[in-house]
């Protein structure tokens, strides 16, 4: 019979492979690298279903007695506990515990198995790279760390996952670290991540200081037998969270990091900066939704910040002409979504566009990979075209991707989209606001996606001297299998009893950890009306796309010289990375260089160096008078210290200077 | 051979002859200019106060004062063939042993 889980393994078995991989990977031959590489994903994913079938094996199908039945302890939430304690601190108790509850396992059969096919995809990729094992021995320590922060069942746990993947998401943005911009934009990640780590850690101090515990269920529980926890403190904690979640899911104002971690190759950039580690903030809010809903007014700047940020990107997305940078702002477009679905308190919704998300970002994402492969690096919309003919796999999936996350029914982004946009809909007085800023925003992720199959695919090659080929067999079954995701994994949440176009399923699996959702007050009729109007926006958006970028115009040149003024503003990305370096970064610098590096380096510590160097050097020059070289006089010295030693022995001090025993008593210490 | 010694010479005669023996050698260190007489000097030294060490071994009927001048005697041999090696290197090198003119230990 089986009574555990063994969760741990999950996390250990890519770590197993990072440590292989890592230091043995230079002397192991290229067929072990990879088996090893691809093994350790797979088998955490096998731990992973394994987990889910037991654990969701209804309890009246368990009954029968036998070597293989299920006991009933193996059901949502699981928990597994490390026998030591880790800190022990008087009242302040933390255990390395792992939670395995509907929400940890949804996202983790996101995490590994998106990560999976990513590793499949890179083994293609990748194939030519000098550094093709230390490549996989960190994109395994990204899952190892990964999976942590998801198993987490206290925030410190989660702690340590998440500033492990963003070591590894900072390894893999610098992985070409030869490269100045790579090793910049790696440093770049890391340290806009700092401000929001910040947050959490604070979040975290306020925790224990106000709860005394760091475990989710206990504060759920403890928030929830009192109602007298509102606002105050709980509010400045859940802003906290929120600064990290902002930083580690680039939100306004700590998005800037992700444009520029598109220096990594760009599997990476599918499975760390599209569909799993900067979903870790949505991750967050969901998995500490509690405090969030005991503070409707963080909650309400959840919602603007997630509704800002997906219409701020979206537009930057626009005019992008780098395909990755325009997949990177559409990224941090769509994080906006999840956070504005958070914020309206609509988790479940914000989850399963998470997941979505995953599955057709994390396509466009490897669909721009196989692209930038064919043409050997280019990664210049403009330079692209008519490339149907030659990648007919790579173009199939990505129109694929481009209908789901335009929201066009019945491809997954439509379903999770839907959700969040009604509910935010149905959200109170404010709501109104916030679907519009959305349903703008989709209009804008409609039109940019189709540009960018416009440009790509469509019309005559504006590059005549490149040979497009169709990527390896390894890169195109991920592409397939995540094309088909892209298609079906919305589905999974709908319930028929209640049309084709819901999630009720998945909230209602959902449902034991983020709750039921609130019974939206004459929604029923206004949701199908919500809906198409959605795909109008998306089918306009392509009109207008189609418009622009189907045909060989004029018109998208014209309007850009038209409004020149906002171009530039949109092209330079509102000048942000400048605004950012003139008011914070130049000051630091001037501040390091001058304060810092004048007054108090040179000055303060190299001033007291300098003068006890002085000082010696000083009474060196003096002493050195005594260093004659002459024998003789050493020995004169020699003999004159010994007298005056037998002399001091010598006097009787306590007649010649009555006072002196005293004092050389006192000086003893008596 | 001891009560001849307790009897008609008192302590104080060896702790004079001992303290000559070391201040003779003192003096000789300081002011000898010959490299060897310097050495002599504190071999002249050192004997001098071997001599006190046993006339207080003897004093006391204390053995250990006995024992430590072998001690120094063995020291003394060790220090005469080293010291004595150094001196003729000295006298290759520099051709004087003047000490003197032997400075160069000095900054």
């Amino acid at each position: 019979m089986i009574v555990n889980l063994h969760l741990w393994y999950i996390p250990l078995l890519p770590f197993a492979g990072f440590l292989i991989n890592g230091i043995l990977g230079r002397r192991l031959p290229k067929w072990l690298i990879t088996t090893v590489a691809l093994l350790a994903p797979l088998a955490a994913f096998g731990v992973v279903l394994w987990c889910a079938v037991l654990t969701l094996t209804p309890i009246e199908l368990r009954s029968w007695n036998g070597p293989g039945s299920i006991p009933a302890v193996l059901s949502l939430p699981f928990t597994e506990t490390c026998p030591l304690a880790w800190i022990n601190i008087a009242a302040l108790h933390v255990d390395f515990s792992f939670v395995l509850d509907q929400l940890s396992l949804v996202m983790l059969l996101v995490v590994t198995g998106v990560g999976l096919l990513i590793h499949v995809y890179s083994v293609g990729y990748m194939t030519d790279d000098e550094g093709y094992a230390r490549y996989f021995s960190y994109l395994n320590l990204f899952l190892f760390f990964m999976t942590v922060l998801v198993l987490a069942g206290n925030a410190l746990v989660m702690f340590v996952g998440w500033e492990g993947v963003g070591l590894a998401s900072y390894l893999l943005i610098g992985f070409w670290f030869s490269k100045k911009s790579a090793a910049d934009a790696g440093k770049k990640a890391f340290i806009v991540n700092r401000i929001g780590d910040f947050g959490f850690l604070v979040a975290m101090f306020l925790l224990v200081a106000n709860f005394g515990t760091l475990t989710f269920t206990e504060i759920a529980a403890k928030l929830g037998m009192d109602p007298g926890w509102n606002g105050g403190v709980v509010t400045v904690i859940a802003l906290c969270l929120m600064l990290g979640a902002a930083g580690k899911s680039a939100q306004l104002p700590l998005y800037v990091w992700l444009p520029d971690a598109m220096e990594g190759p760009t599997p990476v950039s599918a499975l760390i900066h599209a569909a799993t580690m900067v979903t870790a903030g949505v991750y967050m809010v969901a998995r500490t939704h509690v405090i969030f809903d005991h503070s409707p007014f963080a909650l309400s700047v959840v919602a603007i910040v997630g509704a800002a940020t997906a219409l701020f990107a979206a537009t930057i997305a626009l005019v992008q002409s780098d395909i990755k940078r325009v997949l990177a702002y559409s990224t941090i477009s769509q994080l906006g979504y999840m956070f504005l679905g958070c914020g309206v308190a609509a988790y479940s919704a914000a989850i399963f566009h998470l997941m979505t998300h995953a599955f057709f970002k994390a396509l466009l994402f490897l669909a721009a990979g196989s692209v930038i492969h064919a043409l050997g690096g280019e990664q210049d919309l403009r330079k692209m075209g008519g490339l149907w003919k030659k990648l007919p796999v790579t173009f199939a999936v990505t129109t694929v991707g481009v209908l789901a996350i335009a929201g066009i029914w019945p491809f997954a982004g439509f379903f999770s989209k839907d959700a969040i946009l009604s509910a935010a809909f149905l959200s109170g007085q404010n709501g109104r606001i916030l679907w519009t800023v959305g349903a703008v925003t989709a209009l804008l992720t409609s039109f940019y996606m189709f540009r960018l199959w416009y440009l790509a695919f469509f019309g005559e090659s504006r590059n005549p001297d490149t040979h497009p080929h169709e990527s390896p067999w390894s890169m195109r079954v991920p592409l397939v299998i995540l094309a088909l995701l892209s298609i079906c994994g919305g589905w999974i949440g709908i319930d028929l009893a209640h049309g084709l176009i819901n999630m009720e399923r998945f909230t209602d699996f959902l449902a034991p950890v983020l709750g039921a959702r609130a019974a939206a007050s004459g929604g029923e009729g206004i949701e199908l009306y919500l809906s198409l109007l959605a795909v109008g926006l998306a089918l306009l958006g392509w009109l207008v796309a189609f418009l622009f970028y189907g045909r060989e115009t004029e018109t998208p040149a014209r309007l850009a010289r038209a409004l020149s003024g906002g171009y530039k503003l949109l092209e330079r990305k509102y000048f942000v990375d400048e605004i950012y370096g003139a008011i914070i970064v130049k000051p630091l610098l001037v501040i390091s260089e001058y304060i810092l590096g004048w007054v108090v380096d040179v000055g303060i510590l190299g001033g007291a160096a300098w003068l006890l160097g002085g000082i010696a050097m000083f009474s060196g020059a003096i002493l050195q008078r005594w260093q004659s070289g002459n024998l003789r006089s050493y020995a004169a010295w020699l003999a004159a210290g010994a007298a005056a030693v037998l002399i001091f022995l010598l006097v009787p001090w306590s007649t010649v200077w009555p006072a002196s025993i005293e004092f050389v008593w006192k000086a003893a210490g008596h | 051979m001891s009560s001849f010694l307790s009897q008609q010479v008192p302590l104080s005669w060896y702790l004079l002859l001992s303290a000559a023996l070391f201040s003779l050698g003192v003096v000789g260190f300081l002011f000898k200019r010959n490299l060897i007489t310097v050495f002599m000097s504190i071999e002249l030294m050192l004997n001098g106060v071997n001599l006190s060490f046993v006339t207080f071994a003897h004093q006391w009927h204390a053995v250990k004062g006995q024992i430590f001048v072998f001690f120094v005697m063995m020291v003394a041999a060790a220090e005469a063939a080293v010291g004595l090696a150094i001196i003729i290197a000295v006298f290759r090198a520099r051709a004087t042993l003047a000490v003197d003119r032997i400075d160069l230990m000095k900054l």
